[in-house]
C-alpha cells in the first residue's frame, strides 16, 4: 500500500509540461512548418512523458490567431511557440493575459516579461549557399526570388551575394520579389524569367519547392532552402539552407521545466544549430571542403559573413576592409550590396 | 418522367412561419448531408458536430467571440439585404469593407498618439463613408452607363485589395515595423473599448442591435422602404408609380456601403488595431449567404449572421480540439445556403402532373 | 529578343487556365447563365486532379477525373439554378465558398507532395521553326488542346446550329421556348461544359504548371477568368487575346523588376489590379456601345427562366 501511494505521489509531481506549436501553413512534406513539425518530434522524443505537445497547423495570421493562441493559453498549455511573424501582436496581447504561461514567438521583435522570441541567424547558410552557387555559375548571373524586402530577406540576399563574390566577383544576384510567401505559380514564373534573364543557378526565399522543381526541369542548378529538397531536384540542387529547431526548443523546455526561462531575443546561427547548408553530390569535392571549411570558421567566430569591405548597390562604402556589420546593424538592414540587380522597396 | 410533371409558380407570399420552417430545413438538410459526409470521411459525427455547433456556446470568451463575429456579419448583410429586396446585386460588400477598414485607420493614423473621445466616432463616421464612396462607384457606373453591377462591384474588390497592399507595404507602412508590411499599433484612444473584461467584446454589437430597428423601420414602414419594395418586385411598376429606379441605385448601393465600411473599421479597430494587408477572412462574401439564410430580413439575418459566425468559430475549435481542417467551416458555410436555396423553391413552386 | 522569346513563351503557358476557364463560363454566360462558382470548380478539379495522379500514378486519369469533378459541381449548380430556379448570384457564390472549404479539405494530405508534371510535346518540323517555333509549338500537350478547344468553341458558337440556340437562349428565352427549344436543357448542358472547362484549367495547374497542390492554389485565377469573359464582350476571339494579354502583364512585370527601368518604380499592386481596372472600363464602353447597337451581351444573363 506504502508503495503505491508513494507511486501516486509521483505521478502528481510528473504533471506533464503541455507544451503547443502554432504553424502558418499545412504540415507538408517540406518547407518552414515541416522544420517546426520536425522540431517539435524530435522534443517529444526526447522529453519523453514529461512533456506533453499538441500542434495546431494552418492558422492564418491576424485577429483570428489571438483567439487560437488564446485557447490554448486557457486550456492550459504552458508553453507556446508561435512560429510566424505575424502573431507578433495576437501573441502579446494574450501573454498580458495570461502571465503564468510562457510564449516564444519566432522571426518578430516584440518581446515582453513572458513572451521571448527567436530567429535564425539565416545570414550564415546564406553566405555558405552563395560561395556554393558561385561555383556552378558559368555566365556569372544567379537569380534569386524573395516574397517581401524584410531585413531577414534582405540580409539573406546581401549574405548570399557577398559570398558568392568571395570567390568570384563578376558575380551579379538578380531578385524577384513574388510578394507572397507562398504561391507555387507565381514562384515558377518567377523561377523561369529569371532562369531566361541568364541566371544558371536559382535560390528562394519563398515557401514552395517551386524554384527547385522549375530549376531541374529547366537544367539549371538550384539551392534548396528551409529542407533539403532534394527529392524534389535531383539533378538541380547542389546544396540547401537549413533550419532545425529541435535544440532551441529542447533548451526552451528544459529552462521552463527549471524555472529558468526568462524573456529573451534569441537570434541563433550554425553554432547552436539552428541554421545549416547541407550539400549534395551536385557539387564539387573541392568547392564542399571549402564551404566545411568556411563553415567551421563561422561556428568558431573566426568568420563573420559581413565583414569588409562592403559596398551598397550604389556603390559607397558600408563598411572599410576588416570592420564588421553588429548584429544592429544587420537586423535593420534595409539596401542591397553591390552586386545585386534589384530593387528593394517594391 | 420528368416530363409528365409541370412546375408552376405559386402567388409568392410568405407567411411569418414560412420564414421560420424554410431556414430551419436548411438547417436540418445540412446537418444531415454534413453528417453523411462526416460518416464517409470516417470523422465521428455526433462528436463534430457538437464541437461545431454546441461547444462554442457553452463558454463565455467563444460566446463572446461568435457574437463579436456575428454582429460584423449582421451589419454588412442587413445593408445587402436592402440592396436584394430592391432587385440591387451588390456583391462587392468585401471591397466596401476593406476601403472602410483604410478609410477609418486613416483617421486613427492622423491622431496618432493623440486622445480625444471624437477619434473613434470621427473614424466610424470615416469608415462609413469610405465604404459608401467605393459602393458609389458601381452605383453610378450603373445609372449612368447601365453597366452590369454585379460585375463592377465584384471587381472592384479584388482593386481594394490590391490598394489595401499597395498602402501597407508602401507610404502607410510602420517606419519603426523593421519594413514589415503592416501600419504603426493605433493609440488606446483609436481602439474600440472592451466591454467585458476578459473577452474581446467591444461596441459593435451594440451599434449592430441599434441599426437592426433601424433598417426594419425603413424597409416595412417607410415610404422609401416601400418603393425599394415595389421596384424590387418589379421594374415597370415602379415607373408606373413614379418611382425613379436610378434613386433607388443610389440609396442601395450607398447603405450597404456605408454598413459594410463600418463593418470594416470595427474589425480593424477592436481585433486588429494596425492596418495589415489581409484584414478580412471573406467577410463581405459571407455576408451575401448570411443575407440569403435570413430571407432578407433584418431579424432573420441576425440569426443567420450568429449561425454564420459559430460556424467560423466551432471550425476553429474542431481544429484546435479534434484536429480537423478548418476549411470545413467553408464546406459547411457552402453547403447551408444551398440547402436553403433549394427549399426556397418549395414555397415559391408547385409540382403538378401533366 | 531571346528575352522576348522567352517572355511570349511563358506568356501562353500563363494563359492557358484562364483560356480554359473562361471559354467554359463563356458558353455558360452565352446560354444566359451567370456562374460566379468558377474559383470553386476549378479548385475541384486542381484537387482532383493532383490526388489521382499521385494515387494512380497516372497524368491522364488525373485530368479525367478532374473534368469530371468540375462537371460534377456545376451539376449542383445546374439543378439548383435551372431545376429549383434558384438565384444564380447566390448559387455561384456558395459554389465558390464550398470548393474552396472541400478541396482544402480532400488536399489536406497532400499539400507539398512531389509530382511528376505532364513532359512537354515538341511538334515535330513545326518546333524547328526559328522564333515562332519556340514560341507555339514546344509546349505541353494541354497547350495545344487549349487551342484546339478555342478554335471548337468558336466554331460551335458562331458556324452551327445548336451554337445558334444556344445564343438566342441567351439572348432571349422566351423567345427561344416558343421556338420550342428546351431553354433548361441547353442552359444545363452549357453549365456541364462551363464545370467540364474549369476542371480541366485546375487539372493544368497541378498537374503541368506547378505540379503541385496547395490551398488555394489557384490564387484568383477563377474570378480573373470571369472578369476576361466580360472583359472580351463574350467574344471567343477577344477571350484569347485577353487571356493572353493578362499572362503578358503578369510575366513581363516579373521581368521587369530586376531591370531598372521607368517601369519599375510602378508600384506592383497597379498591375496586378489592371485586369480588374480594364474590365471595369470595357463593362462601360460596352454598355455605352449596347445602347446604340445590339452587340453580343446575352440580355438575359443571370435571369431566371419561367416558362408560361
Amino acid at each position: 500500500m506504502a508503495f503505491c501511494g508513494l507511486f501516486w505521489a509521483g505521478q502528481a509531481t510528473a504533471d506533464p509540461l503541455k507544451v503547443a506549436f502554432v504553424y502558418i501553413s499545412p504540415i507538408g512534406d517540406a518547407g518552414w512548418t515541416y522544420q517546426h513539425e520536425l522540431g517539435r518530434k524530435a522534443i517529444e522524443r526526447e522529453f519523453g512523458d514529461k512533456i506533453e505537445t499538441k500542434y495546431i497547423e494552418n492558422v492564418a495570421e491576424g485577429p483570428d490567431s489571438e483567439r487560437v493562441i488564446r485557447k490554448l493559453a486557457s486550456s492550459g498549455y504552458d508553453l507556446i511557440f508561435g512560429t510566424s511573424f505575424g502573431y507578433m501582436n495576437p501573441m502579446l496581447k494574450v501573454a498580458k493575459r495570461f502571465p503564468k504561461v510562457v510564449f516564444e514567438h519566432a522571426t518578430g521583435y516584440k518581446t515582453a516579461k513572458n513572451m521571448g522570441n527567436f530567429s535564425p541567424r539565416f545570414y550564415q547558410g546564406r553566405y555558405l549557399s552563395g560561395v556554393a552557387a558561385a561555383s556552378k555559375s558559368k555566365k556569372n548571373v544567379i537569380g534569386y526570388l524573395a516574397a517581401f524586402p524584410i531585413p531577414e530577406v534582405i540580409r539573406g540576399i546581401n549574405a548570399f551575394t557577398l559570398g558568392a563574390q568571395s570567390i568570384n566577383p563578376k558575380i551579379k544576384v538578380k531578385v524577384v520579389w513574388t510578394n507572397s510567401w507562398f504561391d507555387p505559380g507565381k514562384e515558377a514564373e518567377a523561377a523561369s524569367s529569371l532562369i531566361a534573364q541568364g541566371a544558371d543557378v536559382v535560390t528562394h526565399h519563398t515557401d514552395s519547392v517551386a524554384a527547385v522543381k522549375t530549376a531541374n526541369d529547366k537544367g539549371v542548378y538550384a539551392i534548396g532552402y528551409h529542407s533539403n529538397m532534394f527529392k524534389h531536384g535531383e539533378k538541380a540542387q547542389i546544396g540547401a539552407v537549413i533550419h532545425k529547431w529541435d535544440k532551441f526548443y529542447a533548451k526552451k523546455i528544459r529552462q521552463v521545466l527549471d524555472g529558468t526561462w526568462k524573456s529573451s531575443s534569441a537570434w541563433e546561427g550554425i553554432n547552436e544549430g539552428m541554421v545549416d547548408f547541407v550539400v549534395t553530390s551536385n557539387l564539387d569535392e573541392k568547392i564542399a571542403s571549402k564551404i566545411k571549411d568556411l563553415r567551421s570558421d563561422i561556428v568558431s567566430g573566426n568568420f563573420h559573413p559581413f565583414t569588409g569591405p562592403i559596398h551598397n548597390q550604389k556603390g559607397s562604402k558600408v563598411i572599410g576592409a576588416g570592420e564588421q556589420l553588429d548584429d544592429k546593424d544587420l537586423l535593420s538592414m534595409d539596401y542591397f550590396v553591390k552586386g545585386v540587380e534589384g530593387k528593394v522597396g517594391k | 418522367m420528368f416530363l409528365s410533371y409541370r412546375i408552376e409558380k405559386k402567388s409568392y407570399t410568405p407567411t411569418f412561419w414560412d420564414n421560420i420552417l424554410l431556414p430551419g430545413c436548411a438547417l436540418l438538410a445540412m446537418l444531415v448531408i454534413s453528417g453523411i459526409m462526416l460518416v464517409l470521411l470516417g470523422y465521428p459525427v455526433f462528436e463534430v458536430l457538437f464541437t461545431f455547433f454546441i461547444s462554442p456556446l457553452t463558454n463565455l470568451y467563444d460566446f463572446s467571440e461568435v457574437v463579436m463575429k456575428a454582429s460584423i456579419l449582421v451589419v454588412i448583410a442587413l445593408g445587402l439585404a436592402v440592396g436584394f429586396r430592391a432587385n440591387v446585386w451588390n456583391i462587392g460588400a468585401e471591397g466596401q469593407f476593406v476601403m472602410g477598414g483604410i478609410a477609418g485607420s486613416l483617421v486613427a493614423l492622423y491622431f496618432y498618439e493623440q486622445e480625444g473621445f471624437y477619434i473613434l466616432p470621427l473614424m466610424m463616421l470615416s469608415g462609413a463613408i469610405g465604404g459608401a464612396l467605393w459602393a458609389m462607384i458601381p452605383a453610378f457606373l450603373k445609372n449612368r452607363f447601365n453597366t452590369n453591377e454585379i460585375l463592377t462591384s465584384l471587381m472592384l474588390v479584388y482593386i481594394a485589395e490590391q490598394l489595401l497592399n499597395y498602402l501597407t507595404y508602401g507610404p502607410l507602412k510602420d517606419p519603426d515595423g523593421l519594413n514589415f508590411p503592416q501600419t504603426v499599433y493605433f493609440s488606446e484612444s483609436a481602439i474600440y473599448p472592451y466591454l467585458l473584461e476578459g473577452t474581446r467584446l467591444s461596441i459593435t454589437p451594440v451599434i449592430t442591435l441599434l441599426l437592426v430597428p433601424l433598417v426594419y423601420l425603413l424597409i416595412t414602414k417607410s415610404h422609401l422602404g416601400f418603393q425599394l419594395r415595389v421596384s424590387g418586385y418589379s421594374a415597370a411598376a415602379a415607373k408606373y408609380a413614379g418611382f425613379s429606379a436610378k434613386k433607388m441605385v443610389w440609396i442601395s448601393f450607398i447603405l450597404c456601403g456605408a454598413f459594410a465600411g463600418f463593418a470594416g473599421i470595427s474589425e480593424v479597430s477592436a481585433n486588429i488595431s494596425q492596418l495589415i494587408p489581409d484584414i478580412s477572412p471573406g467577410y463581405g462574401f459571407t455576408a451575401i449567404i448570411v443575407a440569403f439564410l435570413g430571407r432578407l430580413h433584418p431579424v432573420g439575418i441576425i440569426f443567420a449572421g450568429f449561425f454564420m459566425a459559430l460556424i467560423y468559430i466551432g471550425a476553429e475549435s474542431a481544429q484546435i480540439s479534434l484536429g480537423l481542417p478548418v476549411s470545413i467551416g467553408n464546406v459547411f458555410q457552402g453547403l447551408v445556403l444551398f440547402c436553403l436555396l433549394a427549399s426556397e423553391f418549395m414555397l415559391r413552386y408547385q409540382i403538378k402532373r401533366r | 529578343m531571346e528575352l522576348f522569346i522567352v517572355i511570349l513563351y511563358a506568356t501562353i503557358q500563363a494563359c492557358i487556365p484562364l483560356l480554359l476557364a473562361g471559354l467554359g463560363e463563356l458558353v455558360c454566360e452565352k446560354s444566359g447563365v451567370l456562374n460566379l462558382g468558377i474559383e470553386g470548380m476549378m479548385l475541384m478539379g486542381a484537387v482532383t486532379a493532383f490526388v489521382v495522379a499521385v494515387e494512380s500514378d497516372s497524368l491522364f486519369l488525373g485530368f479525367v477525373m478532374a473534368i469530371f469533378a468540375g462537371t460534377l459541381m456545376s451539376a449542383c449548380f445546374a439543378f439548383l439554378t435551372l431545376v429549383l430556379r434558384a438565384n444564380q448570384v447566390a448559387s455561384g457564390l456558395a459554389l465558390s465558398i464550398f470548393g474552396v472549404g472541400l478541396s482544402a479539405f480532400i488536399g489536406l494530405e497532400y499539400v507539398g507532395k512531389p509530382l511528376q508534371g505532364l513532359e512537354n510535346f515538341f511538334i515535330s518540323y513545326l518546333s524547328e521553326i526559328p522564333l515562332i517555333g519556340r514560341v507555339l509549338f514546344q509546349h505541353d500537350i494541354i497547350v495545344y488542346l487549349s487551342f484546339g478547344l478555342f478554335f471548337a468553341v468558336h466554331r460551335f458558337l458562331y458556324h452551327s446550329r445548336l451554337g445558334l440556340v444556344v445564343r438566342a437562349t441567351g439572348e432571349n428565352h422566351d423567345a427561344a421556348h416558343m421556338m420550342g427549344y428546351s431553354v433548361i436543357k441547353i442552359r444545363v448542358l452549357a453549365v456541364l461544359f462551363g464545370g467540364m472547362m474549369a476542371g480541366l484549367a485546375g487539372a493544368y495547374l497541378t498537374l503541368v504548371y506547378t505540379p503541385l497542390w496547395s490551398e488555394n492554389m489557384t490564387a484568383g485565377r477563377g474570378w480573373i477568368a470571369l472578369a476576361l469573359v466580360v472583359f472580351a464582350a463574350w467574344r471567343p476571339f477577344r477571350l484569347l487575346v485577353g487571356a493572353l494579354l493578362f499572362g503578358f502583364v503578369s510575366i513581363t512585370q516579373l521581368f521587369l523588376q530586376s531591370n531598372q527601368g521607368f517601369l519599375s518604380a510602378v508600384p506592383t499592386e497597379l498591375f496586378t489590379s489592371l485586369p480588374y481596372l480594364t474590365t471595369i472600363v470595357v463593362l462601360v464602353v460596352i454598355s455605352v456601345a449596347q445602347r446604340r447597337k445590339n452587340l453580343s451581351v446575352p440580355s438575359n444573363l443571370g435571369q431566371v427562366f419561367e416558362p408560361r
